[in-house]
């Protein structure tokens, strides 16, 4: 096998950006499984994309349109689903079809080549540049630190929102804080993995650690780890058979997910009930 | 003469269309253990949001540990009050052990930026051991049995040190054994403590024997206050449930005659 390719500043660029977004989507991921959230990052990964096409239509930096869209699919769900005015499948599901509408509008707008806007579809990390890696890494910093900063808060956010609050924590604030860090990580990453699978990359690793331990701790550490080696090892299949990087990353992460759900050790919980759970703290 | 230490003045919530309190006017003095019994509906876990500051008061003035609530100082206020809900779902895979989910109960008295000490850690497990909780230290909340997860979270309030203590139903849903065993851990834990306990059900079996005094709720407004003695008749009890008290003593006589 050639390897040289691997010394091509294009392609350390690729495993720097699958590096810091599979940290950050890793993450991130940790949240929407434990929240039971998936469809909201459904559907704001769909509002990011939307909005970058929004960009490209009208000729501002699509990642910007990209981040403000998804945080507006965020700040109408949220307080839906706080306040428990509507089911919150029912709203998310209209917010979804609505913003892949508009994506599918304002591509249908834009004149001329549509190369741009398919590269925000599939992903591009081949061709990401110096400033993409440096957004995606200040992006993953900040999620990061957060993350173990609040470790306490977003714990007890995730276990119980009305028992975090009825302690006197400010979950609702940190509820809207890790919709915001979702936005920035969904709009970090669109360019490198594209808007119809990033989600997929949130999904998949966080999924993959849940069935593989009962420490909040190690499903975060798991999770990012998980995100990174389904980056990685995806980008490695697209270069040996020639096909696009977003899609082989996102198949990796869906087998590292079947992988850990067959040896999950939950799936056994009276044998494992033998055992205590290893001492932490 | 103990100091008041819930002062609500006729407060109204209402929750769209439905009005929850309809001025309703309570005073509470401190150690006091107030069972506050009524039917599904009456307003009795809207009573006890609004002592937490969870609940959004429509009109009136709710006065707890001597700060009046507002919409800002709900937070700071929460931390000196326990709540324990009625037996919670939770994901028999969540990644959380017991020993963390009663830490919880510390994360607002330590603000934030301020991770647990040794000292709180210690809390921790003095409160397990008082509930009797503290062979299943290690084991992940959700593999635990509801009597087992209530327990808990009387740990998690107490590890709160709290001033002032709501249980909202915590027996609902439980066995006849798990709901004694509760019952027993709140009175003792009242003897030893004297915290001030607000104590709701819908269930008369399940009012703690710790228990002062009564308050009736019903249609979100209080319909009786007294001793349990001279309260819970079998006259004002038909009222309140618009049941006559004897045929739920002789549906119940059937029951038992038909298992056996």
């Amino acid at each position: 096998m050639d390897l040289s390719i691997f010394g091509y500043q294009f392609m350390q660029n690729a495993i720097l950006s699958t590096f810091l977004g599979g940290i950050a989507c890793g993450t991130i991921g940790v949240f929407v499984v434990l929240m039971h959230m998936p469809f909201i990052g459904v559907c704001m990964s769909h509002a990011a994309f939307a909005g970058a096409l929004l960009g490209l239509w009208l000729g501002f930096n699509p990642l910007l349109g990209a981040f403000a869209l998804s945080l507006l699919s965020a700040a109408i769900i949220g307080p839906l689903a706080d306040r428990g005015e509507l089911n919150p499948e029912t709203s998310v599901g209209v917010i979804f079809s609505l913003m892949l509408g508009l994506a599918f509008l304002f591509m249908g707008l834009m004149p001329g080549n549509k190369s741009g806007a398919l590269e925000l579809l599939w992903g591009s990390i081949l061709t990401n540049t110096r400033s993409d890696i440096i957004l995606l890494g200040i992006v993953t910093v900040v999620v990061v630190g957060l993350v173990f900063i609040f470790y306490k808060e977003i714990q007890a956010t995730i276990f119980n929102r009305n028992i975090a609050l009825s302690v006197g924590v400010p979950a609702t604030l940190f509820l809207y804080g890790i919709l915001f860090l979702t936005g920035a990580t969904i709009t970090a990453s669109l360019r490198s993995i594209g808007g119809l699978l990033i989600f997929s990359l949130i999904l998949n690793p966080a999924a993959a650690a849940y069935q593989l331990t009962y420490s909040m701790k190690r499903m975060f550490l798991l999770s990012a780890g998980f995100g990174v080696l389904s980056g990685w090892i995806g980008l490695l299949f697209s270069y040996l058979f020639n096909i696009p990087s977003g899609a082989t990353i996102v198949v990796t992460s869906s087998v590292i997910f079947m992988i850990a759900a067959i040896f999950s050790p939950k799936r056994k919980v009276k044998g494992w009930q033998a055992k205590p759970l290893l001492k932490e703290g | 003469m103990k100091s008041t230490v819930i002062d609500i003045e006729n407060a109204v919530v209402s929750y769209r269309e439905d009005i929850a309190l309809r001025g309703l006017s309570l005073k509470v003095r401190s150690e006091e253990f107030v069972g506050i019994i009524g039917p599904n509906g009456a307003g009795k876990t809207t009573l006890l949001t609004i002592v937490n500051g969870l609940g959004k008061l429509l009109h009136g003035r709710v006065s707890v540990l001597g700060h009046y609530i507002t919409p800002g100082n709900g937070h700071s206020l929460r931390k000196q009050v326990g709540y324990v809900a009625q037996v919670q779902n939770i994901d028999p895979r969540m990644p959380i052990s017991v020993r963390e989910v009663v830490m919880i109960g510390r994360y607002g008295l330590l603000g934030l930026l301020r991770r647990p000490s040794r000292h709180d850690w210690e809390i921790v497990d003095e409160v397990l051991a008082l509930v009797g909780m503290s062979h299943l230290t290690w084991r992940p909340i959700g593999h635990l049995s509801g009597g087992e997860q209530q327990r808990v979270a009387i740990a998690r309030c107490l590890a709160q040190e709290p001033e002032l203590f709501l249980l909202d139903e915590p027996t609902a849903s439980l066995d006849w054994k798990a709901q004694s065993g509760i019952l027993e851990l709140v009175k003792q834990i009242h003897d030893s403590r004297h915290l001030t306990t607000l104590f709701v059900t819908h269930d008369l079996s399940c009012l703690p024997v710790a228990c002062g005094r009564v308050v009736l709720m019903k249609e979100g407004l209080i319909w009786g206050e007294g001793s349990p003695d001279e309260l819970l008749t079998d006259a004002n009890l038909s009222q309140l449930y618009d049941m006559p008290i004897s045929a739920v003593v002789r549906l119940r006589k059937q029951t038992i005659s038909v298992q056996d």
